[in-house]
């Protein structure tokens, strides 16, 4: 049976997700727990709790007996979370019902979403196709959708067969340098360096960054990695003294490949209410984070 | 010459004292008043029998509207002037000698555009400038080049004051085109109206770019199928006014619009529609078209009299005329509501089906209907998805999904677009805000721009969310400059009105943003 994927949403247009026009998949569940996630909902997978059910006003939400709504994804990790369901069953989603009034992400104890599908590859790259010849690519995102990554290899080969140009938007904790498949048919990744000092990424992300570092260094070298992410977060850690060392680390690498810098301002949009109280960094000091990276040979961006 | 009633002079005297004592026009904004009022007491063309009733009445019952062409037209509607001879051979008429460098060619520009008429009283397209102006670059360096170009495109805008002026730029890249498009970014002004023509295999993506980049501080350049309209018209064809493709050297005699909604307002079924009720419509303007024609060609001297035929500047074979519409949504939306059937143009499959099966039927009769002086193009009018009026309520330009109704997602929208824009030689377009993240981004516009073309979308237009100054319908306005107007204050540019017409009926402020 093909491998399935669960599904978060697909854009079909995005600017935003690597360079030009491109279709960007977001994939459900992560291994990180960002403080400042701007999508908490797509970091834990559903467990069919129902508490949602109740509270969709659209009724989009339903119960359902059909197991096969709730198939487990092959490559998530062991964790299994205690199930606090409110009957047997599983939640049913109906997208043609939902109006993305979020009323279930917002009454989510367990920081998921109902809304998710369950799709293969080719069920993907049918939805993709509907935007060709408009998109140069598509990007897939997460959630850290490495978690998932026999479906990308699946994906991939389908999108690279029609021409398209594959990215990938990871946390950077699966170790590339051990899956020359998924490299062979991926034509970047992009990367969040959440932070360069390993405490600061441990108090930021709840991990340590020893494999991110050394993806970073491994995909940059290839010439395969044309982004890397800080989101800058006054107060929580030194965002300065981050992206100058990470600079500096990469720096050697860049006769490989250009890397744009994207230097993100924090923004308390989305973000859980326990951590969204730090300042969004002003303009000027952005500003010289930017100046200082061009200096050392990267292109850079404020987003 | 028919006499006409004394009410009706009385009536036209007081539309004389109106302008004559308005506050917000400024002189020249009367003078062109005062032509029309004048042109107003003709009665000179042998007018088709029917037309007065689908013309003449309020614009909530009108079939067809001739755009305030006036009732003795003096002149074409759009000129299109091969500005090509006049750097090659200057011009006798305005004691001009063919320009020797960059000062002598944009002073000779400058003088000619003034001598240029059209609808307006304002030349309507001003060369495809960047070709124009490339030659007289060589040895002159960026700094000098780029104040001049500057200065040229400044001078325009305040002097040409309707943004109907129109230039147009590429497929080939040139330092010219660069320069003038830095310029554009930077005046940030609503004159002139600016199309890069775009082929793939002929544009580089860095003058493309280029021209995003211009577009999201400028709301110009548009872009257009360069492949599309070189095959329909020839290599040596211009985009003017708003987005009309016509031949170089020539133009369009005219332009009539048929409100395609209020002819569905006629028709009791779908099918008495497309058997009757449009067909007759169709035919009294195409005839109505012919009469204007007649009369200009035949009658009005204009092709006698003028320098610019008389020297070769443009000459009758190169001429067609534009049978315009507007409404298509409405009118699908409207046969629809008659029938009782659920839907609406641009988001069901039926609807836009419908659409296309309206649209099939105005290009068979177009193509079958015979004009004697169309002669640029075999004797035929171009079809013109028309960008609508100021005073236009409840009806969108051309084949446009109405203001507000617009598909959630923008490849829905771009994939009805697909289906319309083939049919319009002489021009149609779409507009869209962009969000403004798309700065960091300006390939995601041009991805957008290939793959439309390669989709058969004729003419696209973007303007950044929050820009100053945005496209209207197919011309630019400055907001600030609305802002003005609608305190009453006299502005300098007389689309500004328009514009603000627009913003009030059309909700051209409220296009979703992409």
């Amino acid at each position: 049976m093909a491998v399935e994927a669960l599904v978060n949403k697909i854009i079909p247009f995005s600017s935003v997700d690597g360079p030009g026009n491109r279709t960007a998949v977001f994939l459900q569940g992560c291994n990180f727990d960002c403080r400042y996630c701007h999508n908490p909902e797509t970091i834990h997978l559903c467990v069919s709790c129902g508490l949602c059910v109740e509270k969709c006003p659209t009724g989009a939400l339903s119960w359902t007996d059909e197991p096969e709504d709730l198939r487990e994804v092959r490559h998530r990790d062991g964790e299994e979370r205690e199930r606090g369901r409110l009957r047997p069953g599983y939640v049913r989603y109906d997208a043609a019902k939902c109006v993305l009034c979020d009323a279930c992400i917002g009454n989510c104890p367990h920081g998921s979403s109902p809304r998710i599908t369950h799709m293969t590859a080719e069920a993907v790259m049918k939805q993709v196709r509907r935007q060709m010849p408009y998109i140069r690519g598509i990007t897939v995102s997460g959630g850290e959708c490495t978690r998932q990554r026999d479906f990308l290899v699946g994906l991939f080969t389908l999108a690279r067969a029609e021409g398209l140009d594959c990215l990938l938007d990871s946390n950077g904790t699966l170790d590339f340098s051990k899956d020359p498949e998924l490299l062979a048919v991926t034509d970047g990744v992009m990367l969040d360096i959440k932070a360069f000092d390993a405490a600061d990424h441990r108090l930021v992300t709840g991990h340590d960054n020893a494999m991110v570092l050394q993806n970073a260094r491994y995909l940059a070298s290839l010439g395969k990695l044309p982004e890397i992410r800080t989101v800058i977060v006054p107060g929580l850690f030194d965002g300065e003294e981050s992206v100058r060392r990470t600079a500096g680390f990469l720096a050697p690498y860049l006769k490989a490949g250009a890397i744009r810098y994207k230097l993100i301002r924090y923004r308390p949009m989305g973000v859980r209410a326990q951590y969204a109280a730090h300042p969004t960094p002003d303009l000027a000091f952005m500003e010289r984070l930017k100046r200082m990276v061009c200096e050392m040979g990267f292109t850079a961006v404020i987003a | 010459m028919r006499e006409i009633s004394m009410e009706r002079v009385e009536q036209i005297r007081q539309d004389i004292y109106g302008t004559i004592t308005s506050l917000t026009m400024t002189h020249e904004q009367k003078l062109t008043a005062m032509c029309n009022h004048a042109d107003s007491l003709m009665e000179v063309l042998d007018l088709p029998e029917g037309l007065d009733e689908l013309l003449n009445v309020p614009i909530e019952k009108k079939c067809i509207c001739d755009l305030n062409e006036g009732h003795a037209p003096m002149r074409p509607r759009y000129i299109v002037p091969d500005y090509g001879k006049l750097m090659r051979d200057g011009c006798e008429f305005l004691k001009l000698d063919p320009p020797k460098d960059l000062q002598e060619a944009l002073n000779a520009l400058l003088i000619f555009y003034k001598h240029v008429p059209s609808v307006t009283n304002y030349p309507v397209f001003i060369g495809n400038l960047d070709q124009l102006i490339e030659p007289f670059l060589e040895g002159v360096d960026d700094e000098t080049a780029f104040k001049a170009i500057r200065l040229f495109m400044m001078h325009i805008d305040r002097t040409i004051v309707d943004s109907f002026c129109h230039a147009d730029i590429g497929p080939k890249p040139t330092r010219a085109g660069l320069l003038i498009m830095k310029a554009e970014a930077e005046l940030e002004d609503a004159t002139p109206n600016l199309t890069m023509r775009y082929d793939p295999e002929i544009t580089s993506d860095e003058f493309a770019l280029a021209g995003v980049d211009c577009a999201l501080h400028s709301a110009k350049p548009s872009f257009a199928n360069h492949k599309m309209f070189s095959s329909e018209l020839g290599e040596n064809y211009a985009i003017a006014s708003c987005y009309n493709g016509l031949l170089i050297g020539g133009g369009s005699y005219t332009l009539c619009r048929l409100i395609l909604n209020h002819i569905a307002d006629r028709a009791d079924s779908i099918e008495q529609f497309k058997k009757e009720t449009l067909p007759y419509v169709l035919d009294i303007m195409a005839r109505y078209m012919d009469a204007r024609i007649k009369f200009m060609v035949e009658e009005s001297n204009f092709f006698e009299y003028s320098f610019l035929v008389k020297e070769g500047f443009i000459s009758k074979e190169r001429f067609s005329a534009m049978y315009g519409l507007v409404g298509l949504a409405e009118c699908v939306n409207t046969l629809f509501e008659k029938e009782g059937k659920e839907g609406r143009f641009g988001h069901n499959e039926e609807a836009n089906q419908l659409g296309v099966e309206i649209m099939d039927i105005i290009e068979a009769f177009n193509n079958a209907h015979e004009n004697p002086y169309c002669l640029g193009t075999g004797k035929r009018f171009l079809l013109h998805a028309q960008v609508g009026l100021a005073e236009d309520i409840c009806t969108s330009p051309g084949t446009r999904i109405p203001i507000g109704e617009e598909p959630k997602e923008l490849i829905d929208h771009l994939r009805v677009l697909e289906k319309f824009h083939k049919y319009f030689p002489s021009g149609t377009g779409d507009i869209f805000p962009i969000d403004i993240t798309v700065h960091n981004n300006p390939e995601y516009v041009l991805d957008i721009v290939k793959g439309s073309f390669k989709e058969g979308i004729r003419y696209l237009s973007f303007y950044r969310g929050d820009s100053d100054v945005i496209r209207v319908t197919g011309y630019l306005v400055k907001r600030s400059e609305m802002e003005k107007l609608d305190r009453g204050e006299a502005v300098l540019q007389n689309t500004t009105g328009l514009g603000l017409g627009s913003a009030k009926y059309g909700k051209i402020l409220e296009r979703k943003v992409r």
